[in-house]
């Protein structure tokens, strides 16, 4: 039972991702052609919302559901492993025109190819995992 | 429900996005859809060859659930919410499209040139998606997130590495897209 609301957010997620085409190919194409606001309309709008509601949280020190208190773990300082990184993921993300939940959203909607898609990103992350020591952070 | 049925404009979209990320974060949790490829990496293993997948991954468990329900959440759309009406993209991206030799831009989801049967049945059409896979793994792990913990979480909670990342994501992004498409298609 304490899955089911997390399941209900993973169904309205996929719902709101198609809905918005946020998963197609050709809306990623436009995005990185500069041809559309709509992808940016949706991340900036997105963003301003979170925005408004984190700073919320925080100045009300909202609990969470369970009554526990909400910690934002700041993210490890650093300049390179987010600039290479980032241009790698960039790089796939405009190939496959999706990031990582599109991915098993657009799994569900028949698009069984994109368990190649999955399958390799599941072997980059470990290719990472094994390489990890060796790249600059 | 005709407005269910057509597609969502942006400024519903986004909004609803956010919605996600903070309903995310008031059970507890986070908003970041890569961390479940490394719990994949963990189920199947690979903590035997790295440290990096040395988790009780069964504490992210409640993420899984997420996908499961993102996969669902697709069916549902296409089956039941859906008027398939095309996709309203810009004129001159249909052009661009054209000149690559993609054919019926926006008329689906994702072009048969990358996606369809015959293509990934090919070397070439096999290569491209398993290339895409392994650079967006790869890569959201080194960034540590992707468009999830990044770019909707991350800028929202105004932490500079996403911002950071994020302008890695359009470096790459706009790499791909402007020099390296033209050349493979």
């Amino acid at each position: 039972m304490k899955f089911l609301k997390f399941l209900f957010i993973g169904v309205f997620f996929g719902i709101v991702l198609v809905k918005s085409e946020a998963v197609s190919w050709y809306r990623i194409y436009e995005m990185f052609k500069f041809q559309s606001f709509h992808m940016y309309g949706i991340i900036g709008s997105a963003v301003i919302l979170g925005m408004a509601g984190i700073y919320l949280i925080k100045i009300f020190k909202v609990k969470s559901f369970e009554g526990q208190p909400i910690n934002f773990q700041p993210k490890q300082k650093s300049f390179v492993r987010y600039i290479l990184g980032g241009t790698v993921f960039g790089l796939g993300w405009a190939l496959a025109g999706a990031c990582p939940g599109p991915m098993y959203i657009l799994l569900g909607t028949g698009i069984y190819s994109m368990l190649i898609v999955i399958m390799a990103a599941v072997l980059g992350t470990f290719m990472y995992g094994i390489l990890k020591h060796k790249l600059p952070h | 429900m005709d407005f269910i049925l057509q597609p969502w404009p942006w400024y519903v979209s986004g909004p609803l996005i956010a919605i996600v990320m903070l309903s995310l974060i008031l059970f507890g949790k986070t908003f970041g859809m890569s961390s479940n490829l490394r719990t994949l990496c963990s189920i199947s293993g690979a903590g035997k060859y790295s440290d990096f997948f040395k988790f009780d991954w069964k504490t992210q468990r409640w993420n899984l659930v997420v996908v499961l329900g993102a996969i669902m959440g697709g069916y549902i759309a296409v089956n039941f919410l859906s008027d398939n009406s095309p996709i309203a993209l810009s004129e001159q991206t249909i052009l661009d499209l054209n000149e690559l030799g993609f054919e019926n831009a926006g008329k689906s989801l994702l072009p048969d040139k990358i996606y369809g049967w015959n293509t990934i049945l090919s070397l070439k059409g096999a290569s491209i998606l398993i290339i895409a896979g392994l650079l967006v793994g790869f890569g959201t792990r080194y960034a540590g997130g992707c468009t999830s913990g990044h770019a909707i979480t991350g800028l929202s909670n105004l932490q500079l590495p996403s911002l950071i990342a994020v302008i890695g994501f359009f470096m790459g992004g706009l790499l791909m897209t402007h020099y390296i498409l033209p050349l493979l298609f």
